[in-house]
């Protein structure tokens, strides 16, 4: 108990005095985490909606690998990440490993199914209260896709941050194909690793509060933007 | 068109992501990535000497901190330009095979074995690391061991070898090998109640000894011998021949040595430069 | 006209849903400009029928021929009113703009949009939610979505079913604009007095069987088959 609470104080210190390190490594976290789940969401979304509209032998079976690669461990994504990038694999001559790059690339593969699985779900069960309307309107799949994609925008949205949300925590991929560089690839959950095997409990903990508070802050955000948004457009 | 507007949240994406990378201002640094120990990193060497480096040649140097097995794997793929390690044996082996050149003993320290303050194989204040692994196998008094293949887990085996005790017998029961690096060994062997296999650097930073102390040391066996090295450019074209040169010169020149020797924990120096010019 | 869809003529159409069978050979006719209501109890099949000849379901025998244009050319000319209204969450004005640029009329869409709604009387409550508007109105808003489309055929399934009778009349009525305009009406209903209200012509369906296809007039003095004179009295017929 004693810990915790000397590890609060830390961290409110942390905050307050707006430390340049942990502004450094929280700032990289949201952007390597937020760039990850633009590009997963950009490619996840329609896939989602696509999956769930298409009809095609062995769709089940996409859709049982689909759901099952929510579970992908982050270690694993890291290694094969890191195969793929380094110098001796195939995307070596990219250059992009040990760099932020990686790990935006290692958590978007990380997330992806966890939107896309997701949407793919509100997408179906959508589509049985809209399909005879969009059937009756003569919509083609596409158009069908989009405007489900849009009119279920609320509940996608909660897709999203469950994949921001696994981004910013994990640690095993972006430790392997970034490294944990100081000032270059140190992100929060990195930080806490690092500290935790340098026997700096009290410091792990203090991070460790700080990255859920601002996780936390990050979806009331969204929240009230939904709420305010409902609110204006039912 | 719709009323919370598409248009608006596409440029609203597309403005996070220009926002997220300024990658013109990466792409324009210049840098190396070092392969290094966790004993390096987690002691705060790098911390410490690094910005002078980085002060005079104006080059960014990336640690990338793993135990000596997996440093040596990532720069044999050609993913560092320069190791920065300490088990001679496995340095030596990795020159042989081609992979590296131009290797230098750049610093020392020495290994120390930690253990509980109740010392169940009674070995506290000893010189004798052999003699001492031997007392802890025999009363079968719990161990921690990395179990990486780092350069730390390379010593401490060949000194159980050296006191012919395979301690894989004792697997499961005394002998624990927690797969991890120091730091988090040594975080087991405080809460086990175990000893440990260290080195100083490592230990003078760690934060959390608990019942844990220093019980042999000032053995002459437990000198352990950094080494530093250029990946070789014939293998990897690609690297950064010139830059991972630069930084090889400058630790292991007068200026590298002595900020090496400089940097203290708690009043104590961690590493001791013993570079000398071959011939 | 050459490109009209209709006359609508169904032959010998049957649906089954496994094993049961939902609709049994229905033949009929339907003539451009009429109004043909389709009443009978819950469970006839009404609604069934109104799918089948909008295409919504495969018959699994018959054949519905639109004037023998190919039927997914034939749909383009039709619309339809689901008994729940399904409005996308954006304005009002916007769920009719969203139909007319999916039949490619994306041109004038506003226009055309506003000029639908005015036809409903939705004009002031354009830029207002679709989802917050009551049942009423947002029924009113699927007919001016189908409305804005100028079908020939429009097919409406109970409509006012959950509807207050001030709503009901307000649908009628626009109904009764629509058909003023020259889209024939295909609709069912449960309500006897809607069909009087309405109907040229009633079709009664009973038990997936069409028992009669009569003139308005006619049938509601005189029904041909004995179970629609026992419906209009006001018996439980099954």
């Amino acid at each position: 108990m004693n810990e915790l609470s000397e590890s609060l104080a830390l961290a409110l210190g942390l905050v307050v005095s707006a430390d340049a390190g942990l502004r450094a490594i929280a700032g990289l976290s949201l952007r390597v985490s937020g760039t990850a789940v633009l590009i997963a969401s950009a490619l996840a979304l329609p896939f989602g909606a696509w999956l769930a509209l298409a009809r095609f032998p062995g769709r089940q079976g996409v859709i049982v690998v689909l759901n099952g690669m929510m579970g992908l461990p982050p270690v694993v994504v890291g290694l094969l990440i890191y195969l793929l990038l380094s110098r001796a694999g195939p995307l070596g001559a990219l250059g992009i490993l040990f760099t932020p790059a990686a790990m935006i690339a290692a958590q978007a593969v990380l997330i992806f199914p966890i939107i896309a699985a997701l949407a793919r779900q509100v997408i179906e069960d959508a589509w049985a209260e809209y399909h005879e309307e969009f059937l009756s309107l003569n919509a083609t799949r596409w158009q069908c896709a989009q405007a489900l994609l849009w009119d279920m925008r609320f509940s996608l949205s909660t897709a999203v941050m469950a994949g921001f949300g696994r981004a910013i925590a994990e640690v095993g991929a972006v430790m392997i194909v970034g490294g944990n560089i100081d000032g270059v690839t140190r992100v929060m959950t990195t930080a806490i690793a690092l500290e935790t095997s340098k026997g700096d409990l009290p410091l792990a903990l203090a991070l460790g509060a700080v990255l859920i508070v601002l996780v936390i802050a990050i979806n009331a955000a969204a929240q009230t933007v939904k709420i305010l948004a409902v609110k204006r457009h039912g | 068109m719709v009323t919370i507007g598409r248009g608006q949240f596409a440029a609203l994406a597309l403005a996070a992501l220009a926002v997220a990378f300024p990658v013109a201002a990466f792409a324009q640094e210049k840098f190396i990535v070092v392969a290094s120990t966790t004993s390096t990193e987690d002691s705060g060497l790098f911390r410490h000497i690094l910005p002078i480096f980085k002060a005079k040649t104006g080059i960014d140097v990336r640690v990338v901190a793993q135990g000596t097995g997996q440093a040596l794997a990532t720069a044999r793929k050609g993913d560092a330009d320069v190791v920065f390690v300490h088990d001679r044996v496995a340095e030596l082996k990795f020159v042989e095979e081609g992979f590296g050149v131009d290797r230098r003993e750049v610093m020392y320290n020495d290994f120390i074995i930690v253990g509980p303050k109740t010392d169940p194989a009674k070995i506290a204040g000893s010189k004798d690391v052999i003699g001492s692994l031997k007392k802890i196998a025999a009363s079968q008094s719990p161990f921690a061991s990395r179990g990486d293949k780092s350069g730390t887990n390379a010593a401490e085996l060949r000194y159980w070898k050296q006191a012919d005790i395979d301690p894989q017998t004792g697997k499961g029961a005394w002998y624990r090998e927690t797969g991890s690096g120091m730091g988090p060994t040594l975080n087991t062997a405080s809460a086990m109640g175990a000893y440990a296999f260290a080195d100083r650097g490592t230990w003078l930073s760690f934060k959390n000894p608990g019942e844990l102390a220093i019980v042999v040391e000032g053995d002459n066996k437990l000198f352990n011998q950094y080494g530093v090295m250029l990946v070789n450019p014939a293998k990897h074209p690609h690297m950064k021949k010139e830059l991972g040169m630069q930084f090889v010169d400058w630790v292991t020149s007068q200026e590298g040595q002595a900020a090496i020797a400089d940097y203290k924990v708690g009043g104590q120096q961690l590493f001791f430069p013993n570079y000398r010019k071959a011939g | 006209m050459a490109d009209s869809i209709l006359p609508l003529a169904v032959e010998g159409l049957s649906f089954r849903a496994g094993e049961t069978s939902v609709i049994e050979d229905v033949s009929f006719r339907i003539e451009r400009g009429s109004r043909t209501l389709v009443i009978g109890p819950n469970g006839a099949g009404k609604s069934v029928l109104l799918r089948l000849l909008h295409g919504l379901l495969q018959p699994t025998a018959g054949k519905v021929r639109w004037n023998d244009r190919a039927f997914d050319v034939a749909r383009r000319s039709q619309a339809m009113v689901f008994q729940r209204p399904v409005m996308l969450r954006r304005s009002v004005i916007e769920n009719v703009i969203f139909a007319l640029r999916i039949a490619g009329n994306g041109g004038h869409s506003e226009q055309l949009a506003h000029a639908a709604l005015e036809r409903v009387g939705l004009a002031q409550l354009a830029r207002r939610p679709a989802r917050v508007l009551s049942g009423g109105e947002q029924q009113r808003l699927a007919l001016a979505r189908a409305w804005a489309l100028e079908p020939e055929v429009l097919f409406l399934d109970e409509p006012t079913a959950s509807l207050d009778p001030a709503a009901t009349r307000a649908i009628e009525e626009a109904i009764g604009a629509v058909h003023a305009a020259g889209t024939t009406i295909v609709m069912t209903t449960h309500d006897l007095g809607q069909a009087k209200r309405i109907a040229d012509t009633v079709m009664v369906m009973h038990r997936g069987h069409l028992l009669e296809a009569t003139p308005a007039g006619e049938f509601f003095n005189q029904p041909r088959s004995p179970q629609a004179a026992a419906f209009i009295r006001g018996e439980l017929i099954w």
